[in-house]
């Protein structure tokens, strides 16, 4: 194919993308568009999976039986929005497994807030409250992202995890409004847990090296800014409906514009979480890693298995 | 303590035990749609461990409810069979351990729909849709580890001699079990072992395993005597209520 | 030993009578079997289907994008396939 037509592709593309079109498969796709859907779907993706591992902690130990299918309930459909998102990137051509593989290695990222561990049962409370919060920010716009596939797919997410983040705010509000011990524990499970939220939503726009190209590819339908900025404006406020304080001792309401202004993150314990420091990722990554190696005689049974029965059948 | 009680508390307390064993896999199947399908039956069997030990709180009439029956008994007055307090081991023990305890568990619903005991009998009813889809996982698992490769069925022939030993106490017909089936509240468990070695046997005879020799039986969960598993399995269970006792959750 | 993925298959579900199956994503399994079980746990936990087909996503034969205009173009001028395109007096109901 000459240059020439590898432009005239290209601004058919963006053509289609400006118009709202959505990009299937099949499609003709830059290659660049390509690979950062694939980093994007599947980080996105091994989120959801290693996301299981913190909140998988407490199933054995929730306080009752409600509880206690209401969490398992809720791990669930977090891996199953892992298949949803590996299923989306494989239409890109990624195999799941080699995706996987990426993970176990270190080589793919996934949302550095599941390297912290959950200590309280408050700490469930509080993933389902920030992160779930933080993550549906982040979701929503992206259910009109320009690839379908990856659209279809947040769009199933979005739609399971309404409940995620209303079980969190119920237990942390029931805490709020129980015993001092309980009180405490919340307010404890708040503390550890605001800063790595905001952290969520990745850089500040002037770090952030993929967002231009991204938000013209309408893979990526707001800044990095924004959205923290609209996750804190919406927390601050059910924080203190419930009692709680944000610790933030920086924190500033601009009356002009409404916006609660947040005090410096530290980006440094950030950028060394991300780079595999923080106080989990070595465990989570080693349970994934596990699960694969003792799993594998499993997969293979099913294999040799289902390979007899259609040399039977053909016999 | 009455009948009625005791016996939906055996029954709720499988469910508890064996949804509690199930969901310490969370996170760590073998495979994505495992993990998913491994969650889905535990979430069932609490379900399940909730409406039976509220209803044997009602029975009881002492104002205990399901929670309380869950979180808060000791060791000796849970009841459940020691089949299900068994320890994961490999993916071979717990889908061996499911497909036991699902080969009896269908039978016993399917005839517990005509219980004398209209709210047992409503429970057996729905929990019988979700037991026959159980019972179809796990008999797949088995047939397909016992048929597939050579080390699968090793694994799962292995499981099969370690779990054998506690089948015998499915079908103990003690006084309170005989007292329950002459009521009419409970199913003939003679029947009930019929089907299930029926069902045992195909899914065997298709999976390739064989029944051990060794037919040496262990009992005691149904009457509160249990393995050592059962207190870790209580020690996280109970943890909450016991560290924080009477708060709500 | 092969070390070999589970195959990919499509799924297919039906939310309810007199709808058609409709495509909703994929999954991984080993056989056919094991595809429907496992879209039941996957797709299905918030009861949104009565009914699940799964095809092997290798014998899916797709249309090729780059042909769409030849494929599907020619529909476009056949406006007689389109019940607007014919006039009905005015008074003439149930049709």
């Amino acid at each position: 194919m000459n240059e020439l037509s590898i432009d005239k592709l290209k601004s058919r593309f963006q053509e289609k993308i400006d118009n709202d079109i959505k990009i299937e498969p099949n499609d003709w796709m830059p290659d660049d568009y390509r690979q950062t859907l694939i980093r994007q779907i599947s980080q996105h993706a091994h989120s959801e999976i290693v996301g299981m591992l913190p909140e998988g902690n407490w199933i054995t130990r929730a306080p009752n039986l409600r509880r206690k299918a209401v969490l398992l309930a809720k791990v669930q459909d977090e891996a199953g929005h892992g298949l949803y998102l590996y299923s989306a990137a494989e239409t890109l051509g990624a195999d799941r497994e080699e995706t996987i593989d990426d993970l176990h290695t270190g080589k793919a990222k996934y949302s550095s807030i599941f390297n912290y561990p959950t200590l309280t049962w408050a700490d469930m409370g509080a993933i389902g409250w920030l992160v779930d919060g933080a993550a549906i920010m982040n979701q929503v716009p992206l259910c009109r992202c320009s690839y379908g596939p990856y659209a279809r797919a947040m769009v199933r997410v979005c739609k399971e995890e309404s409940f995620h983040q209303r079980q969190g705010f119920e237990i942390m509000s029931t805490l709020a409004n129980g015993s001092p011990e309980q009180k405490a524990m919340a307010q404890d499970a708040l503390n550890r847990f605001w800063w790595p939220a905001l952290m969520m939503f990745g850089p500040n726009d002037a770090e952030s090296k993929h967002t231009e190209q991204s938000m013209r590819w309408k893979i990526k339908r707001n800044t990095n800014d924004e959205l923290r900025q609209q996750f804190i404006d919406v927390t601050v406020p059910q924080a203190a409906m419930i009692g709680l304080t944000i610790p933030d001792k920086d924190m500033q309401f601009n009356e002009d514009t409404g916006n609660y202004i947040h005090g410096p993150i530290n980006w440094d314990e950030f950028w060394e979480v991300v780079k595999g420091n923080g106080p989990c990722n070595k465990d989570r990554i080693d349970v994934r890693r596990r699960a694969k190696e003792n799993g594998e005689w499993v997969r293979e049974a099913a294999n040799a298995y289902a390979e007899k029965r259609a040399r039977r059948k053909s016999a | 303590m009455s009948s009625l009680f005791e016996y939906t508390l055996r029954l709720g307390d499988d469910s508890l035990i064996l949804g509690h064993r199930l969901s310490e896999w969370c996170g760590h199947g073998p495979v994505l749609e495992e993990d998913i399908a491994m969650t889905n039956i535990a979430l069932d069997l609490v379900g399940q461990a909730t409406s039976l030990l509220n209803y044997a709180g009602e029975v009881e009439g002492k104002e205990r409810d399901g929670d309380s029956l869950a979180f808060l008994r000791f060791d000796r007055e849970y009841k459940n069979l020691l089949l299900v307090e068994q320890p994961n081991g490999d993916f071979a023990i717990t889908m061996v351990r499911q497909f036991l305890f699902d080969a009896y568990r269908k039978p016993l619903f399917e005839r517990m729909q005509n219980s004398k005991d209209t709210m047992l009998a409503s429970i057996a009813e729905k929990s019988l849709k979700e037991t026959r889809y159980h019972l179809k996982h796990s008999s797949e698992w088995v047939i397909r580890m016992g048929d597939g490769t050579e080390e699968s069925n090793r694994r799962a022939q292995e499981a099969v001699n370690t779990l054998w030993r506690y089948t015998s106490e499915l079908f103990i017909i003690d006084e309170l079990e005989s007292k329950m089936a002459d009521q009419g509240i409970s199913p003939n468990l003679m029947e009930i072992e019929d089907d299930w070695k029926k069902t045992v046997d195909a899914v065997f005879k298709e999976a390739t395993l064989t029944i051990p020799k060794n037919n040496w039986k262990q009992s005691g969960g149904r009457n509160g005597m249990h393995s050592e598993h059962l207190g870790y399995i209580l020690t996280e269970l109970q943890y909450m209520q016991r560290a924080y006792p009477n708060m709500k959750w | 030993m092969s070390k070999k993925e589970w195959p990919l298959w499509e799924v297919f579900i039906r939310s309810k009578a007199g709808l058609n199956h409709k495509h909703v994503g994929s999954l991984r399994a080993a056989d056919a079997k094991m595809a429907v079980v496992n879209a039941r746990d996957v797709y299905t936990r918030r009861s949104e289907g009565i009914s699940i087909w799964v095809v092997e996503s290798k014998d899916v034969y797709a249309s090729d994008p780059s042909d769409a205009d030849s494929l599907f173009e020619p529909a476009d001028s056949k406006i007689y396939r389109h019940p607007t395109f014919y006039d009905v007096p005015d008074g003439i109901s149930h049709m």
